[in-house]
């Protein structure tokens, strides 16, 4: 690690450097992700037991937190912190105290849940009966609450130890540069919670300079990708979400960076998607000849420095091409394997201007 | 209580982000929101800490608590501690259980987000599912969205995803025994009635725009709310 690093020498980020539990996790896992990226949480739970050695629980009774809905108001306060105090009892029943939380709002929400009842303990009472009124089940509170890019980041050197592929340009052998995004929810509500805080996002920052890249540290780096819950679920909104993305974009383009890697779902999926609506709507490109900068989540980042397959991972369901980065990184792929499945299905359809 | 403050309150929410705001503006600063829309997070907790009943039944009314994108970024920065997205949460679920909701074209999006994100939950488990995320709804998704929608058992089949299954893993089929302990925990907590009080007042407000209104999505209404702009919202327009 570089220890010119402004990052490191500067003192205020050392009370942002958080409790992560080393092994044994109940698995939560997100609507988004699991939905957009279903090969992130397929390569995390790989990662985890086969390149790790960690235990983690995927139990098929967990459920939504309802975090999408939660602050899109349109279920109460209580029946987010029961659902979320079910997972709680699940964990529980099954002999963990530890959670790894595969989404940022989720992450987010818990955690504010957990700080509510300790300003206000008649609500943990009322959850509690709540919970037992609606599904007889119990639970005891975690003991160690780690978004899933908490563990990564945690073990981040011995991923390093295995990689197949650094975050280095194979042709200049020159460091990556990349774009970091860590989300609103997962520093901004609770800055002590997250690596690094609010003011110097380093969970996603540690992996990428522990794999040998750089971070590009751009003027709108903490701005929020734009979802806005309401602002992209309703149609007549969405003009707010690509508008935020679009700063983004703006603020970042004149740094060149070879990929961008976002820890929270939603923004992995927002900032490959309003890279291709712009360039629809109005002709603009971020990346270089007409293609847009490569979206990851921090499981694909992972996978690729691993040496994992491009599209076992899922790199196929994202419309900016992720070609330009594997080039760069000199890993191998099959484009003609790419969008094969089973059964012969046809190709999606090319974008007008967006270059794929 | 019987007054609208005295209801926003009992609001864990709102005793929290709302102590005393001394209108140093930098909420308005960071917020995404106020950059896109005509919304000032500074004056909207300055006009509820005034405690005049006629005001807060105004905004309650207003577009104004729809425009925050719960970004959470004037929590981080609010020198007082405040947080006014919580002070909004308060208001916009005020809003809702009094029907005032309809009285704004943001407001009355509530309806959409019920009859999507809110059925998915306890029809599917989570808030998102791919038949859900309709190419025709999501053109900004783009064609390989389109790709993964047509094909979805295939392409799950090949990312290794439970799709469909009722099995641990991604994308599983949720057990019915679990979905319903969330409709019980709908029922227990007062996610059933949210979403009822919804229904309710947006039938009322269908019958009065003479719109089509009925179990299907979408609907006439559904269409209405979901994709009308009167276009008195931005900042810069």
């Amino acid at each position: 690690m570089n220890s010119q690093n402004p990052l490191h020498t500067e003192s205020r980020w050392r009370k942002y450097q958080k409790e992560i539990a080393d092994d044994h996790y109940y698995y939560a896992r997100s609507c988004i992700r699991q939905n957009f990226f279903p090969g992130s949480e397929r390569a995390f739970l790989k990662i985890m037991r086969e390149e790790l050695n960690k235990d983690i629980f995927d139990d098929p009774r967990h459920t939504t937190c309802t975090g999408i809905a939660y602050h899109s108001d349109i279920v109460p306060q209580e029946t987010t912190s029961t659902v979320i105090a079910r997972h709680f009892a699940l964990m529980t029943e099954m002999g963990y105290q530890n959670l790894a939380i595969s989404c940022v709002t989720s992450f987010g929400l818990y955690t504010e849940l957990l700080e509510t009842w300790k300003h206000f303990p008649e609500e943990e009472t009322k959850i509690h009966e709540m919970l037992w009124k609606a599904t007889k089940r119990e639970f005891v509170k975690p003991k160690n609450l780690a978004h899933s890019s908490d563990i990564f980041f945690h073990n981040r050197e011995q991923i390093a130890a295995k990689s197949q592929f650094n975050l280095i340009n194979q042709k200049t052998g020159e460091s990556l540069k990349v774009v970091e995004h860590i989300g609103c929810h997962y520093a901004k509500i609770f800055p002590e919670k997250g690596v690094g805080g609010a003011e110097f996002p380093y969970v996603l920052a540690g992996m990428v300079e522990s794999w040998g890249g750089n971070v590009v540290d751009y003027p709108e780096r903490r701005h929020c990708c734009g979802f806005g819950f309401r602002n992209y679920l309703v149609m007549a909104n969405r003009g707010y979400s690509v508008a935020n993305s679009k700063k983004k974009f703006e603020s970042m383009k004149p740094y060149e960076p070879d990929f961008i890697v976002a820890n929270c779902p939603g923004c992995s999926m927002f900032m490959d998607r309003w890279q291709y609506t712009i360039a629809e709507m109005e002709g603009t490109t971020y990346g270089k000849n007409g293609y847009g900068i490569p979206v990851l989540t921090y499981e694909e980042m992972a996978g690729l420095v691993l040496g994992y397959n491009p599209w076992d991972l899922g790199l196929q369901m994202h419309q900016v091409s992720v070609e330009p980065l594997l080039d760069k990184m000199g890993i191998p792929y099959n484009p003609d394997e790419k969008y094969k499945v089973k059964r012969n299905v046809a190709l999606p359809l090319k974008p007008e201007i967006l270059m794929v | 209580m019987s007054t609208l403050y005295g209801m926003l309150l009992t609001d864990v929410r709102f005793v929290e982000g709302l102590n005393a705001c001394m209108n140093c503006g930098v909420c308005t600063a960071i917020c995404p929101a106020a950059e896109f829309y005509n919304y000032d997070p500074r004056k909207l907790l300055n006009q509820v800490q005034l405690k005049d009943e006629s005001i807060i039944e105004e905004l309650l009314k207003s577009e104004t608590i729809w425009y925050c994108g719960q970004c959470m970024s004037c929590k981080t920065r609010c020198p007082r501690g405040n947080t006014p997205a919580f002070v909004v949460q308060a208001l916009r679920k005020l809003s809702v259980k009094l029907g005032f909701f309809v009285e704004s074209e943001k407001g009355r999006q509530q309806f959409a987000i019920k009859r999507t994100v809110g059925e998915n939950i306890l029809k599917y488990g989570y808030c998102v599912h791919p038949e859900a995320v309709a190419p025709s709804m999501h053109p900004e998704q783009g064609p390989v969205w389109q790709w993964v929608h047509e094909n979805a058992p295939s392409v799950m089949e090949r990312l290794g995803a439970s799709y469909q299954k009722q099995e641990a893993g991604t994308l599983r089929k949720i057990a019915i025994e679990d979905l319903d302990e969330l409709q019980s925990i709908f029922d227990v907590t007062g996610g059933t009635e949210m979403f009822e009080t919804i229904e309710k007042y947006s039938a009322q407000q269908a019958e009065k725009m003479k719109l089509e209104f009925n179990d299907q999505t979408p609907n006439e209404y559904f269409f209405n709310v979901y994709t009308e702009d009167n276009h008195n919202h931005q900042r810069n327009l």
